[in-house]
C-alpha cells in the first residue's frame, strides 16, 4: 500500500499532464492552465526548502564546530540580514507593496555593492584558471586533440579583431578561408550537428525515463524499502 | 636548467600576471577596434527595424551579475534601439537576480537617455517569478494568472502598456538575455514554438554553441557573448549615428578580450612546443 498509492498518483498525474499539454480542446486546455499554476506555486515552496536546508546545514556546522565553521556565521548572518531587509523593504518606500529595489533601499545597496562585485569577481577568476589550465592540458597528443586544438584556435581568433586582420588580405575567391568565416562555419555546421545529436539524445532519454516513471518501472524516487 | 625546463615548471602566477596585464593595458590605453556585424546578429537588428511603432517587446533578464559584463551591453543596445524606434518594452525575469539587472538598465540607460519615455506607457518592469519553464507555460496561456502587479506594486491592469497584453502571444518579439538555465532554450521550447512567437537570444559566449541548432528556424537571431554585443553596437551606430557619442561598452571591452585570447593562444603554443620536445627526447 505504501508504494501502490504513490505509484497510482504518479501514473494518473503523469498521464493527465501529457493529455493536458498535447490535446488543445477543453477540458484539457483548462487542465494545462491549472496544472501550470500549481507547478509555479509548488516552485515557490522550493525557496522555503532551500532556506531551511541552508539553516540546518550551517547551524549544525556551528553547533558541532566542524571544519571552517566560522564561515557558516558569515553565511547565516548574510542570509538573515538579506531576508529581513528584503521582506521589510528597509530604506525603501513605505508599505509592503513598495518596490524592493527602489532608490535608497538597503536591498538595492546589498545587490549593487555586495552581490554584484562578489559574483563578478568569482566569475572573472575563471579567465586566469582557463589560461593556466590551457597551458598545461591543451596538448595535441592525438588526432582528435589536434582537431579540437585547431578548432579552438580558429574560434578564439575568429571572435576577435585579430582573426579579421590576419586574413583580410585574402582575395574574394578565398574569403571562405578568412578566420572569422571559418569560425562561423565551425559554429554553424560541425557544432550544430554535434549539438543536435546531443539534444535529440537527451530528449529521447527524457521520454524513456518519464515513461518508466509513469508506468511504475522506475521506482527509485520512492526511496528504499526501509 | 634549460629554457624549456623553466617553461615546463612555469609558476601559474606568471600566467595570471600575463592575463592580468592583457586585460588591464588595453583598458588603460582605451584601445578599440572596428566590429563587423555577422548575419546572425544582423538578423535581430533587422527584425527590430521591421517592427511597426508601438509594437511590444518582452525582454526577460535571465542572468545575474556574474555575467553582466557580457549581457548588460546587449541589453543596453537593445533597449536603446527599441526605445529609439518607439517600441514598447516589458521586462521580466526567470532568475531572481534578473529583476535587479533590468532595474539597473532602467536607472542607468532609460531614465537618463530617454527622459521623455514614461513608465507604464513606454516601458514596464514585471520582475521575477519562480517556476522557470512552468512559468513560461503559464503566461503563454494567461499573463495575469502569475503577474498581477509590476515591481512597483502597480496592478498590471492599471498599466497602459499591458492593456493589450493578455498572453505571451501578444508580444511582437521576445528578446531574451540568458546566462544558462532557465534561459533562451526554455523560451524557445515553451513559448516560441508552441506560441509561434518570434524569439531572439542574447547569450553568454559559453552558452552560444548550445543555441545554434535553433537558428534560423526557431530563433530570429543570436548575440553570442561580448562579440555579439559589440556587433550589435556596431549595427546600431551605423543606423543611428547619435549613439556614437555614447559609451559603446562592448566595443571597448572587446580589446582586452582579444588580447587575453591572444595571450592564451601563445601559452597553448608554448605548452605544445614543450610537449613535443619532451616527447622527442624520450624517443631518443
Amino acid at each position: 500500500m505504501k508504494k501502490t498509492i504513490p505509484l497510482l498518483i504518479t501514473f494518473f498525474i503523469g498521464l493527465s499532464l501529457i493529455l493536458a499539454v498535447f490535446i488543445p480542446p477543453e477540458p484539457f486546455h483548462t487542465m494545462n492552465r491549472e496544472f501550470s499554476v500549481y507547478f509555479d506555486i509548488i516552485a515557490v515552496f522550493a525557496f522555503i526548502l532551500g532556506g531551511g536546508n541552508l539553516i540546518r546545514v550551517h547551524g549544525n556546522r556551528i553547533y558541532r564546530k566542524t571544519g571552517d565553521f566560522k564561515y557558516s556565521y558569515v553565511t547565516l548572518i548574510g542570509f538573515f540580514a538579506t531576508l529581513i531587509i528584503g521582506i521589510f523593504k528597509i530604506g525603501g518606500p513605505p508599505g509592503i507593496q513598495g518596490e524592493v529595489m527602489a532608490e535608497g533601499s538597503w536591498f538595492r545597496f546589498i545587490f549593487n555593492a555586495i552581490l554584484t562585485p562578489l559574483t563578478a569577481t568569482m566569475f572573472a577568476l575563471l579567465a586566469f584558471y582557463v589560461a593556466s589550465a590551457s597551458f598545461r592540458a591543451f596538448r595535441a597528443k592525438t588526432t582528435e586533440a589536434t582537431i579540437l586544438l585547431t578548432a579552438g584556435f580558429i574560434i578564439l581568433l575568429g571572435r576577435t579583431f585579430l582573426g579579421h586582420y590576419l586574413t583580410s588580405w585574402l582575395p574574394d575567391t578565398l574569403s571562405f578561408l578568412e578566420i572569422p568565416n571559418l569560425a562561423n562555419w565551425i559554429m554553424a555546421w560541425p557544432n550544430t550537428a554535434g549539438q543536435r545529436a546531443i539534444v535529440i539524445g537527451i530528449a529521447l532519454g527524457v521520454v524513456a525515463t518519464s515513461l518508466r516513471i509513469i508506468l511504475g518501472i522506475e521506482r527509485s524516487y520512492l526511496g528504499s524499502e526501509d | 636548467m634549460s629554457i624549456l625546463d623553466n617553461l615546463q615548471n612555469l609558476d601559474r602566477r606568471i600566467i595570471f600576471l600575463f592575463i592580468g596585464l592583457a586585460v588591464i593595458v588595453p583598458l588603460i590605453f582605451n584601445l578599440t577596434f572596428p566590429e563587423h556585424p555577422t548575419p546572425i546578429v544582423t538578423a535581430i537588428f533587422d527584425f527590430v527595424e521591421s517592427l511597426p511603432e508601438g509594437s511590444v517587446v518582452l525582454m526577460p533578464f535571465d542572468y545575474d551579475p556574474s555575467t553582466a559584463p557580457e549581457l548588460d551591453p546587449m541589453a543596453t543596445a537593445l533597449m536603446r534601439h527599441c526605445l529609439t524606434r518607439n517600441l514598447k518594452v516589458c521586462t521580466m525575469a526567470l532568475w531572481p537576480e534578473g529583476q535587479g539587472m533590468a532595474n539597473n538598465i532602467f536607472t542607468n540607460v532609460v531614465e537618463p537617455e530617454f527622459p521623455e519615455k514614461v513608465y507604464g506607457i513606454d516601458y514596464v518592469n514585471l520582475g521575477y517569478k519562480a517556476g522557470a519553464q512552468g512559468l513560461i507555460n503559464t503566461i503563454l496561456l494567461n499573463m495575469r494568472s502569475m503577474y498581477t502587479a509590476d515591481t512597483r506594486g502597480t496592478p498590471v491592469d492599471d498599466l497602459p502598456l499591458m492593456k493589450k497584453v493578455i498572453t505571451l502571444r501578444d508580444f511582437d518579439l521576445i528578446m531574451n538575455f540568458s546566462a544558462g538555465k532557465p534561459g533562451s532554450k526554455e523560451w524557445i521550447q515553451f513559448a516560441g514554438d508552441p506560441g509561434d512567437i518570434p524569439i531572439a537570444s542574447g547569450s553568454t559566449a559559453v552558452q552560444a554553441p548550445l543555441l545554434y541548432p535553433y537558428y534560423p528556424s526557431q530563433m530570429v537571431g543570436m548575440m553570442g557573448g561580448l562579440k555579439g554585443a559589440a556587433e550589435y553596437e556596431a549595427a546600431l551606430i551605423e543606423a543611428y549615428p547619435q549613439f556614437k557619442e555614447q559609451t559603446s561598452i562592448a566595443t571597448q571591452l572587446m580589446a582586452p578580450q582579444a588580447v587575453a585570447h591572444f595571450v592564451i593562444i601563445i601559452f597553448v603554443i608554448i605548452g605544445n612546443i614543450i610537449y613535443f620536445t619532451e616527447r622527442k627526447k624520450k624517443r631518443l
